[in-house]
């Protein structure tokens, strides 16, 4: 899941200290799992928001939304277009992907977003979430043993561990684990050592912004 | 400011500070009628927004009353409890509303002169702080 933290209230503040009548749009997705961005957090967002103004003693509307996914143009369009009127701003508790897309499809409304989108990544614990992919485009888990080397490894050494790695800890901190170290023992316990000695592939290295295309599922055209 | 008289919510626990109330009540203790109380199943029910909810509402002050520590029905609910507690004094801090608005108290059933001290302390606490900015126009 993207895991996103909200930005500082501070910042936040600032970012809307023109406006009056504020969309704080959340969505339904990665950032409700990890209690970032979801319908809860909309509602202590809106809540803050009108408590620092009725302090102030200005006037501030909050309408709370929250789109089931706020990357799909489906879920926004129908909730921000019947209620075009009702405000001057959308302060969006989603992703950056989820804020790019109301931007793209409302190109009149600005938008602002509420939270840092930090990374792709697993929840640890409830409350604890870890990186555990840069979406580098071309997979290496297969022969890694379902552990990433570009993400975990501080180097993202794609050939085995830097000498820097000490008694199972990667030099960068003596909390980090060594990706390759983790490598070997999970392939030793799989049966999998020979995975080592295969010749490393040259990677595929994506070109940005990524794009990918499905023919099969586009729109056909019928004229 | 003299005749100030705070309101405070408080999030009371079905299983220990309610029946404290309780205790309080019928062994004739008395304590400030300042207090609104808001009985719930366990304290690990009240979220975040109760909270601010309460505070934006006209509360001057807001407390969570759950069991003593070890001693929760629900094995962890005072102690998450305390947790949220915790983050909406650093949200309120954040907008420059007195964290200290903000309480968490642990209690047991039996202890009906506790929860009047807390109900006392807590007002006193609050009168000393002062109206609540989200509601001065209330005397």
């Amino acid at each position: 899941m993207i895991v996103g933290e909200r930005k500082p209230m501070e910042e936040l503040l600032g970012m809307i200290e023109d406006f009056e009548r504020i969309l704080v749009l959340g969505c339904k997705g990665c950032v409700t799992v990890c209690c970032a961005g979801g319908p809860k957090e909309v509602k202590t967002l809106s809540t803050l928001i009108r408590m620092d103004r009725k302090q102030k003693g200005r006037k501030v509307i909050t309408i709370e939304a929250s789109t089931e996914l706020q990357c799909e143009p489906e879920s926004i369009r129908p909730i921000l277009e019947k209620m075009a009127n009702q405000y001057d701003v959308v302060l969006s508790m989603a992703c950056g992907a989820g804020v790019q897309t109301v931007a793209k499809l409302f190109p009149d409304k600005l938008v602002l977003p509420a939270l840092n989108t930090n990374f792709t990544g697993i929840a640890e614990e409830h409350g604890v979430w870890t990186e555990a992919c840069l979406a580098c485009g071309d997979c290496v888990l297969g022969r890694t043993a379902g552990i990433c080397p570009v993400t975990l490894c501080a180097k993202g050494l794609l050939n085995g561990p830097c000498g820097g790695a000490s008694e199972g800890k990667c030099e960068v901190s003596k909390d980090q684990p060594c990706a390759w170290q983790e490598i070997y023992h999970a392939l030793k316990r799989l049966n999998r050592l020979h995975y080592l000695k295969q010749k490393p592939q040259v990677k595929d290295w994506p070109v940005h912004p990524g794009r990918v295309v499905r023919e099969d599922l586009r729109e056909v055209e019928t004229t | 400011m003299d005749n100030f008289e705070p309101l405070i919510a408080v999030f009371s626990c079905h299983y220990c500070s309610y029946a404290a109330a309780d205790l309080a009540g019928s062994s004739r203790i008395q304590y400030p009628p300042n207090i609104r109380i808001i009985k719930v199943p366990c304290t690990g029910r009240v979220s975040v927004n109760h909270i601010l909810m309460a505070l934006e509402d006209g509360s001057d002050g807001v407390y969570v009353a759950g069991c003593l520590k070890g001693t929760c029905h629900f094995i962890r609910g005072n102690y998450k409890a305390e947790k949220r507690v915790q983050y909406v004094k650093d949200l309120l801090s954040e907008i420059n509303i007195e964290p200290e608005r903000v309480q968490m108290y642990f209690m047991s059933a039996a202890e009906g002169t506790k929860f009047a001290n807390v109900a006392l302390e807590m007002t006193e606490a609050i009168k000393k702080i002062g109206h609540s900015p989200l509601n001065k126009s209330r005397s």
